[in-house]
């Protein structure tokens, strides 16, 4: 790259929006790929049942498998908001 | 030994079948018996870019469904030895392609033919004609533009292979999958208005076969409907032969990187 670019004005960089976009989506649906298939509906189901009992936001609950030397680890992470007391 | 090759991207319109037509075409030119199959049943479109849309007579859903056998089937090129195309057929059945008919054409051009090379030039999308497309590979060319819906379908294009072909599903890993970015511009990518071949990657993590520049070259060559590596006068056919050496193992260094023709201070300065 040629440091003529480095002087250019910074304004108009849509190149760099859409590689901090395209770095951000990407890695989320790397992080779902090759999980099971219910893992969606799932979320959705645990995340019914929470409700029930404290409000949350969908985007505070994240479900997550991880392999680790044969074992399978589904981890569930539901953060619950701060007046809340646990 | 026969080497399958998938050429894909997932997203339609961005140059698989130019870029399977030049491939095939650039490993028939080094003298490699090579086949080039348009998998996309439905909407036939690799004969009109190899110029032999007038000479079709049977298909890949004829050889399939046992109408045809592949010599009556394969189409071979006028221009090149060694370069022979089957066409998809145009059929509407959505599953006229079967994993068993698939293997038994890709087995007689291998086992009847003698072909070094299979180039399956995939469709669009990642149902089944794509899924069939991939499956047999050992070898894969995913082809990106530097635009953002197409890097994330190369991406999710790039998990399907690496769980979805026969080589993985027993066990074997992923098959070798290599980047082509094609309809570069190295002057939108210095004002800032595309994706550099650095980030496109940096996001998809494959070894980069090439970079073939946007060009006139490639409209030009599909409508006469002769490949674009045999305009090797042009950037895009230049491009394409060094994509094919890259392909077979050499090492060379990329070109059509930087902004047209450089003075001497573009030269000082431009880098690559």
């Amino acid at each position: 790259m040629s440091i003529f670019s480095y002087l250019l004005p910074k304004k108009q960089r849509t190149a760099s929006v859409a590689k901090e976009r395209l770095q951000i989506i990407v890695a989320r649906e790397r992080s779902m790929r090759g999980g099971p298939d219910y893992l969606p509906q799932l979320q959705e189901e645990l995340l019914a049942v929470v409700r029930k009992y404290v409000p949350v936001s969908p985007e505070s609950v994240n479900v997550q498998v991880d392999r680790d030397s044969g074992c399978e680890i589904l981890e569930l992470n539901i953060t619950l908001q701060d007046h809340q007391d646990t | 030994m026969t080497k399958i090759v998938v050429v894909t991207s997932g997203k339609g319109g961005v140059g698989k079948t130019t870029t399977s037509a030049a491939l095939a075409t650039g490993l028939a030119l080094r003298g490699f018996r090579t086949a080039v199959i348009d998998f996309d049943v439905g909407l036939r479109n690799l004969d009109l870019i190899m110029g032999c849309e007038r000479r079709v007579v049977y298909d890949l859903v004829n050889v399939i469904n046992g109408d045809a056998n592949i010599r009556q089937a394969l189409i071979k090129d006028k221009r090149v030895d060694n370069l022979f195309i089957l066409p998809a057929s145009q059929t509407r059945d959505k599953d006229a392609l079967t994993q068993e008919g698939v293997e038994k054409v890709l087995n007689a051009l291998r086992d009847d033919m003698a072909m070094d090379f299979i180039i399956c030039d995939s469709p669009a999308g990642i149902e089944k004609g794509a899924l069939m497309a991939a499956y047999f590979a050992d070898e894969a060319v995913v082809v990106t533009n530097p635009e953002v819906s197409s890097v994330r379908d190369s991406d999710r294009m790039l998990g399907i292979l690496a769980s979805k072909t026969r080589i993985a599903e027993q066990g074997g890993g992923d098959i070798p999958a290599r980047l082509l970015l094609t309809r570069y511009s190295p002057e939108r990518v210095l004002r800032g208005e595309m994706l550099s071949v650095e980030d496109v990657q940096e996001i998809l993590a494959v070894e980069l076969l090439g970079v073939i520049p946007e060009s006139q070259a490639v409209l030009n060559a599909s409508n006469a409907g002769s490949p674009v590596i045999l305009d090797t006068d042009s950037d895009a056919g230049q491009a394409y032969l060094d994509a094919v050496a890259r392909f077979l193992g050499e090492d060379l260094p990329h070109r059509f990187l930087t902004t047209g023709k450089k003075g001497l201070l573009g030269r000082l300065f431009g880098g690559q």
